[in-house]
């Protein structure tokens, strides 16, 4: 069937989330006129989002009203290439968003920056301890901290982070993160007020030498009103962050920071069930020229624009890639080619503790509420001897006492019967977990292309995700473990569960939606896809945005990163590449 | 169902009422908004649906049979608190299965299927319904043969609890489909029912919640984030509005 034609915008928008918004915010301030395709539904805090609605844990985490629907579009895994991948046929490991906001209505709000040195992890690394193993394809990301700060700063004060600084222009401050690259000004708002648990670990942690901190927050710790005049509410602790959208808007999301503004303009338009199948490129193969997309009647339509942005979850973004035929896929066996490259993702570990003298009301939460120590991230500290590069931030979360999810029990308690059901009564009220939140180093084997066999509901044949955790993660993951149980030990618990990441990666468990990689960005197109300004090194016309962007993943939360590449991207597209369309960097 | 984007309700309605400037119809099927705010409709909401206190939509009187037994031995009664089907929970499988769920709507289920890692999670090519269909006939049929024609809820709860960790441990070898399969599914789906909102039809008087002290869908607890190593004791409630007094059958 032919794709009907539809008149050219200057900007297209693919998705229409978290950095959907911000480009669509951008962009249309630089007066063009921009379209978002989105594939899901509108929807909105005041009719979707209820106060009194929300908090079901059924309806929301278990029968996953606001992830994306698998029955349309899944991919395959594997762990490495000898295996089979097969589909993922339920959620599991990761829960990407669809619909109008995307996976930022259900985050927790965790917003971190990433280490000046983790933006140069290949150099940095290989100057302090020497050459890397060979298969360890881990790059520098083309972009520093420095060149970052004014952008992470746009994002913390469009979303009303709440924290405390611990390096103003190089001067380190009490109570803040010690390790952090210098800031140019504080949080925009002070940090959340701690429930007991977290004030515990602080205690613990201080006191074995450690800096701990208040983990930076996207849930609000008092009202805000950010800098598009767009007003933000006091957190209610109520305990629905992580897999939930909020109510109260509370949390910063695309809904609560940039709708209002964006959707009130005239040269904005959002489509939304419109869910885009590739990218056209012109004839010679230079330019992207539009997208096809399908509408939910099954008939496609060709958009042409002058600018293709690529706003979908990471995964869709290297399928698009993939399907369009831009840029050369990566082989793993060569090393050659850079679509798919490098993806890599999250390891996390934790140690509960449980009391008999102490009550935490665990329901009394939020999702970036805890008390973190960044001493063992990065390469905060020396790791001559350890056998492994990365780390993690280590940190008392208080993010929900919701029960289906969290019923801890002690070492040794029977899944289910009488002693597992006296052992959660025994200890919901009195039991606190110690999470660790670790880098995955990218590695020759891990990589995206698409699956031989399974296709979706488009009929196009869908991404295959290939990966394990390698040596150098287990060893991290496991260092950081040790450090969580110390603490743990010193917090005085009568007893503590030890849950470390063992073995082969699993896309079962629940782990983190913290996927990265596939459509790395670089300083040259033999080892990426894209330059430092999110812009394809192939079809210059053409941007990529998300985490999709990142060499390899450190230990923090993604999306302070993924806000603060978004902004630097769309000022380099305002300031330079609406006056000369062509390469913001010369290959 | 809205969510799935497939209900065209909320485009109609506001075609009918003449809807706001910032909503007109793109194309066919898609939607399109500029520049007239927040596409916002009174009326327009998500609440839940209550899900029937009793219901009789899935499972046949044998399975219904099975299921109830086995509930009772993955989250027993005891002295103080009541066990799973107690609380509904056995409604709520069968509310579940009835539905959306039960068919599986939101997985992939298309093949081929051979047999995957663990590492690769769920790769049967039944929806749950099927899988929970299939599954208790085969358990049955294990029942009969390794207890001399007994049933499952004809069994000692000894002998119940063994044949569930048989499932569980991938001991004991179903007909046609993976025992361990479906026995991380009914504990996961189990433990849903019992622990989650009454409004899907489990957790009747909100009784699991009070066991451990968990206050139900409250959403402001400011008033309590500083009252360390206090036990509160909040009357829990659900996200119909209901509190443990309000529903029938429910232990205030």
């Amino acid at each position: 069937m032919m794709a009907k034609k539809l008149p050219k915008v200057d900007v297209l928008l693919v998705g229409f989330g978290w950095t959907g918004a911000i480009m669509a915010q951008e962009l249309t301030e630089a007066g063009l006129d921009v379209l978002a395709l989105e594939r899901g539904v509108w929807r909105d805090t005041s009719t979707e989002f209820g106060v009194t609605n929300v908090q079901d844990e059924v309806r929301y985490r278990y029968r996953s009203e606001l992830f994306e629907e698998l029955s349309r579009n899944s991919l395959t895994f594997r762990n490495d290439t000898s295996q089979t991948a097969l589909p993922m046929r339920k959620l599991g490991s990761f829960l990407p968003g669809t619909n109008v906001g995307g996976s930022g209505v259900h985050w927790n709000g965790q917003t971190w920056r990433f280490l000046p040195s983790d933006f140069k992890a290949r150099s940095h690394n290989e100057e302090r301890y020497g050459p890397l193993p060979e298969d360890m394809t881990v790059q520098d990301w083309g972009v520093t901290y420095e060149e970052l700060e004014p952008h992470y700063d746009t994002f913390e004060y469009l979303c009303g982070i709440s924290g405390r600084a611990g390096n103003l222009n190089g001067k380190i401050q009490d109570g803040g993160n010690p390790f952090e690259g210098p800031r140019a000004r504080d949080y925009p708002n002070p940090p959340m007020e701690m429930v007991y648990g977290p004030t515990l670990f602080a205690d613990a942690a201080a006191g074995l030498g450690h800096h701990p901190f208040p983990a930076p927050s996207a849930n609000m710790s008092q009202a805000y009103t950010n800098p598009l005049g767009v007003g933000l509410a006091p957190c209610s602790y109520c305990g629905f962050c992580e897999k939930f959208a909020c109510a109260n808007y509370s949390k910063a999301t695309a809904q609560t920071t940039l709708l209002p503004v964006l959707m009130q303009k005239k040269n904005f338009t959002l489509r939304t069930e419109s869910m885009v199948l590739r990218v056209l490129k012109d004839k010679a193969g230079e330019r992207a020229t539009g997208v096809e997309y399908v509408d939910t009647n099954g008939d496609t339509y060709e958009q042409p624009a002058d600018i293709v942005i690529l706003c979908a979850y990471i995964n869709h973004n290297a399928h698009l890639m993939l399907l369009s035929q831009i840029g050369q896929p990566y082989d793993p066996r060569t090393g050659e080619g850079t679509v798919g490259k490098n993806y890599a993702y999250q390891i996390t570990s934790g140690v509960t503790l449980f009391y008999d003298d102490k009550v935490f009301n665990p329901f009394v939460g939020a999702g970036a509420l805890g008390m973190a120590i960044d001493d063992f991230n990065g390469d905060n500290f020396d790791h001559s001897g350890l056998g492994f590069i990365g780390g993690g931030y280590i940190a008392q979360w208080q993010t929900n006492g919701r029960p289906i999810e969290s019923h801890p029990t002690p070492e040794g308690t029977p899944k289910w019967g009488a002693r597992w059901k006296k052992a959660v009564r025994d200890s919901y009220l009195h039991a606190i977990g110690i999470s660790t939140h670790g880098s995955v180093m990218s590695h020759r084997g891990n990589y995206l292309d698409l699956d031989p066999t399974y296709r979706d509901v488009y009929g196009r044949p869908m991404l295959r995700m290939t990966f394990d955790f390698t040596d150098n993660e287990h060893r991290m993951s496991d260092y950081l473990t040790d450090r969580a149980a110390e603490i743990a030990k010193a917090m005085n618990p009568r007893e503590i569960k030890v849950s470390r990441r063992t073995g082969h990666y699993s896309i079962v468990p629940y782990q983190t939606t913290h996927n990265t990689g596939g459509t790395i960005m670089g300083t040259n197109p033999r080892e990426s896809v894209l330059n430092k300004y999110l812009q394809s090194w192939d079809l210059p016309n053409l941007f990529v945005m998300g985490a999709g962007a990142f060499p390899q993943n450190a230990g923090y939360n993604p999306t302070g990163t993924v806000g603060a590449l978004a902004y630097h991207s769309a000022k380099a597209i305002r300031e330079q590449y609406l006056r000369s369309p062509g390469p913001l960097v010369q290959a | 169902m809205r969510k799935d984007g497939l209900d065209r309700r909320g485009f109609l309605k506001v075609g009918l009422l003449g809807g706001s400037a910032a909503l007109v119809p793109a194309t066919a099927e898609a939607r399109e908004y500029n520049g007239g705010g927040i596409p916002w409709q009174p009326g327009e909401a998500s609440p839940p649906t209550q899900a029937p206190l009793e219901s009789h939509q899935f499972f046949t009187v044998e399975e219904r049979r099975f299921v109830t037994a086995a509930v009772d031995r993955l989250i027993p009664p005891d002295d103080e608190w009541p066990g799973a089907s107690d609380l509904g929970v056995v409604d709520f499988l069968d509310d579940q299965l009835a539905g959306r769920f039960g068919r599986g709507d939101r997985w992939y289920m298309q093949g081929p299927w051979p047999k995957g890692e663990d590492t690769q999670g769920y790769q049967s090519r039944f929806a749950p319904a099927g899988l929970y269909r299939k599954a208790i006939q085969a358990i049955e049929s294990h029942c009969g043969k390794a207890y001399g024609g007994r049933t499952f809820a004809e069994l000692s709860g000894d002998q119940q609890d063994e044949v569930l960790t048989g499932l569980e441990k991938g001991d004991v070898e179903l007909e046609g489909v993976s025992g361990t399969t479906f026995f991380d599914l009914f504990l996961q789906n189990t433990i849903e029912g019992f622990f989650g909102d009454p409004v899907h039809g489990g957790n009747r008087g909100m009784v699991a919640w009070k066991m451990i002290g968990f206050p139900g869908a409250r959403y402001d607890y400011r008033p309590y984030v500083s009252r360390y190593n206090e036990k509160l004791d909040l009357e829990p409630v659900s996200v119909a509005g209901m509190t443990a007094a309000s529903i029938p059958g429910g232990r205030g």
